[in-house]
């Protein structure tokens, strides 16, 4: 089938968010990772900064996301209509 | 009862259920606590653990048997969220996590933290790029979904092979784990250890399957979080004062900083640095000729003795000494090349400790870029490697719903995190005791926790006055990872008790991944090879025991191969990674993302991959290269254990060309991607073939 113009649009909006979202990701694990003698230099709670991102911060950074992407896509199914109801 | 209703009973059922067992299991380890004031023995604590949790293990497996197909695979597809999260936090923390994690960044310092990185950072790609789509699938295993996306066989047959290979070297190294741990805590054989082990791993999930397994690894996943968080949490209090030491230990980070500086500029420590640069030297000196080596060494040590006699008046002693020196000489020049053979290693003794925060360490700005592109590469290939293992993604089939699946990678990775978070820390505070208070102490009197280990295992722990000034200086201890974690509730002065509480989370850990994995193996052959592609026509009776008998055979394969001791174990696991990046994770996304993506491209992809991860470890990896496989340079200076970096792009590429080239898929694929996209879609096309 065809999906409709309204289905696009949610897979379109899925996309974008997953796509925001990744980039988020790309950046406290490859950039960071890239630039995490630079970042030493600063200072966090008494730690080296780039230090501690690798260590801490990028991880909790990654739970975060991933705990965006499931409520946002929960209002977006619902918005949409694709949600299943009463199984959630 | 709607459906919503029965899964809300269900959960509020399973949360009474776990709560009251987490206070049993807090009340047994107050209860031994106390037996171990009153004098219970130290092997008799390592065997009531070891009993206790495995009979715990066992009984839930038979208490979840289960012959239902949808129950044995997939676990009735009603596990909710929160534990599943648990379920997959057993499942993916295996033994390499759980006791030697903290070792690696103890010896390491920031490299180590690209393992860190890579096996949290992974599940933000299984969050957005493949659970929610795999569970809308809702089928049983990986090469099911390979199989009906680009349809076929072949591509089935290349999914099973390498989710049974990736697997399989996976499981290895976790039968080994249990083998360890058994055998340490109770002192059984090793070979004893792995078969016990074993036994617990079996009765689980043939009875059960992944039922089973599930309900286990929630059990288990209490068991190792509660045992790697005791000993850190108290020793963080001792060190910073406060009860979460992830964040507080800053400070004992700076400090360790210093005592790396003042350890560098020691004279004491510079003389025991000299003496391994200069052994090192002589060993690399009569490796080249080790005639003129042997003969050279016998004759400087009978000069010693003629210039000892010559000199008027004679001292006694000083004869003695340089006659004893030369009585002591190697018998012959075999085993002086044994020797020379082994402390041409100990130039890497000579070198000053290595500033733990500092990331990328390096002679000049080249070894520099080196190891900041390997560490990327180890990031990069643990990452994608975690999105694409079998034995993960698998999990993500037995939620109730997408939006479940979705909220439980959100707990698997808080789950996970709770523990490598926890890791860095433990190593910066383990290191501090280490700097602060073994170094520096007198062989007289050395910390009970070391002199301890010292005895109990010199691979583990070994301390040697090279110096002979009676003090212990850093170069002189020789620490090898595991210790870290198995010695912490000593460093921290707790009780044995604890010490038996962190074996027990060990072998959960190890047992928990252990079954995920046997039972990815034996679907991927029940169910793929058996079912699909041999005997469509198999009762549901006749699948199941396929798989259970399966089961056994895998494991008791993956138990003689385990008892072999194979080589490297860090790097199986590696390569574990790399290859499953290289092999599922192109097709499995661009079989979502991508409708074009058709069968020859999935094909020529995936087999692209996987050659070019093999053909890099083949050519660049020690192991084989010394088999006679001929050796390349390294590519960029990377490491085997990052071949991924190249087997990946090479996968997706190639299955972006060659579909390209080929015809599109035809519309019942173009439905099933539809189907998938949708956590439910009116006018769905696709015909789901799940029973």
């Amino acid at each position: 089938m065809q999906p409709s113009a309204k289905h696009q649009e949610y897979w379109r909006k899925n996309l974008v968010i997953t796509a925001i979202l990744l980039a988020i990701w790309f950046v406290v694990t490859f950039v960071e990772g890239w630039y995490a003698r630079e970042l030493n230099s600063m200072s966090f709670l008494g730690f080296p900064l780039g230090f501690y991102m690798s260590a801490q911060g990028s991880l909790a950074i990654y739970v975060a996301i991933i705990g965006v992407y499931a409520i946002y896509m929960k209002k977006l199914d619902k918005e949409y209509g694709v949600d299943e109801g009463d199984l959630e | 009862m709607s459906q919503a209703q029965t899964h809300s009973a269900f959960n509020s059922q399973l949360k009474k259920y776990y709560t009251f067992y987490t206070g049993g299991f807090i009340a047994f380890l107050i209860f031994l606590a106390i037996a171990e004031q009153m004098g219970m023995s130290r092997a008799m604590i390592g065997y009531v653990f070891l009993a206790a949790t495995i009979g715990l293990y066992a009984g839930i497996g038979i208490m979840s048997r289960t012959a239902e197909v949808s129950e044995y695979y997939v676990a009735g597809r009603r596990v909710p969220a929160f534990f599943n999260g648990m379920a997959t936090g057993a499942d993916w923390m295996s033994a390499a996590s759980f006791i030697g994690m903290a070792g690696t960044l103890y010896l390491s310092g920031f490299d180590g933290l690209a393992f860190v990185m890579g096996w949290t950072g992974g599940y933000c790609l299984v969050a957005f790029l493949l659970a929610p789509y795999l569970r809308k699938f809702g089928q049983f295993t990986i090469p099911d979904f390979l199989g009906e996306r680009y349809g076929g066989n072949i591509i089935r047959s290349i999914g099973v092979i390498a989710a049974i290979t990736c697997s399989f070297v996976y499981v290895v190294a976790q039968i080994y784990g249990v083998g360890l741990i058994t055998s340490r805590f109770t002192g059984l054989e090793f070979g004893v250890g792995v078969y016990v082990g074993l036994a617990g791993i079996l009765v689980c999930s043939m009875l059960g399957g992944m039922k089973a397994v599930t309900w286990t690894q929630v059990a288990q996943y209490i068991i190792l979080i509660i045992a790697y968080l005791t000993p850190v949490v108290w020793l963080g209090i001792k060190h910073t004062g406060i009860p979460v030491p992830q964040v507080a230990y800053g400070p004992v980070l700076q400090k360790v900083g210093e005592l790396e500086k003042k350890i560098t500029a020691d004279p004491k420590e510079i003389e025991v640095r000299n003496i391994f640069k200069d052994r090192a030297a002589t060993a690399n000196a009569g490796l080249k000729d080790p005639a003129k080596g042997f003969a050279d060494g016998k004759a400087k040590l009978e000069k010693a003795v003629a210039d000892a006699k010559a000199v008027d008046p004679v001292d006694a002693a000083k004869v003695a000494a340089a006659e004893k020196a030369l009585a002591g000489y190697f018998k012959d020049e075999a085993a002086a090349k044994a020797q020379w053979n082994k402390d041409k290693g100990l130039a890497a003794r000579a070198a000053p400790p290595r500033p733990h925060a500092d990331p990328y360490p390096g002679k000049d700005e080249d070894a520099r870029f080196t190891a900041k592109l390997n560490f990327l590469g180890i990031v990069f290939c643990m990452m994608f490697g975690t999105a694409a293992l079998p034995h993960i993604l698998m999990r993500y089939y037995t939620t109730p719903s997408v939006q479940q699946a979705r909220v439980s990678v959100f707990w698997s990775l808080f789950f996970i995190f709770l523990l490598y978070f926890t890791a860095p820390c433990l190593a910066v505070l383990a290191k501090f005791d280490v700097y602060s208070n073994l170094v520096g102490s007198s062989f007289a009197s050395l910390p009970v926790w070391a002199a301890a280990w010292a005895k109990v295992d010199p691979s583990l722990l070994n301390i040697t006055d090279i110096n002979k000034d009676g003090i212990v200086q850093l170069a002189e201890i020789v620490i090898g990872g595991d210790l870290i974690v198995l010695a912490t509730p000593e460093i921290a002065g707790l009780p044995y008790v604890v010490s038996g509480l962190v074996a027990a989370g060990g072998l959960a850990a190890a047992l928990s991944t252990a079954d995920g994995l046997l039972l990815t193996i034996a679907n991927a052959l029940s169910h793929d090879l058996y079912y699909k592609m041999i005997d469509p026509q198999a009762t549901t009776k006749t699948r199941v025991t396929i798989s259970k008998a399966l089961l056994v055979v895998v494991a008791g394969v993956a138990a003689y191969v385990t008892s072999l001791k194979p080589g490297d174990i860090l790097f199986l696991v590696g390569a574990a990674f790399s290859l499953a990046a290289s092999a599922f994770f192109p097709p499995l996304v661009l079989g979502v993302f991508w409708k074009r993506a058709n069968k020859w491209g999935a094909i020529v992809g995936m087999l692209a991959g996987l050659s070019v991860c093999m053909y890099y470890m083949l050519r660049t990896y020690p192991f084989f290269t010394n088999m006679g496989v001929p050796k390349m340079d390294l590519w960029f200076g990377l490491n085997p254990i990052s071949a991924g970096v190249f087997g990946l792009p090479v996968g997706l590429l190639t299955i972006f060309i060659v579909s390209l080239l080929t015809t599109p898929p035809d519309a019942k694929v173009q439905a099933l991607v539809e189907h998938v996209r949708y956590p439910n879609l009116v006018g769905d096309t696709h015909v789901s073939q799940a029973t």
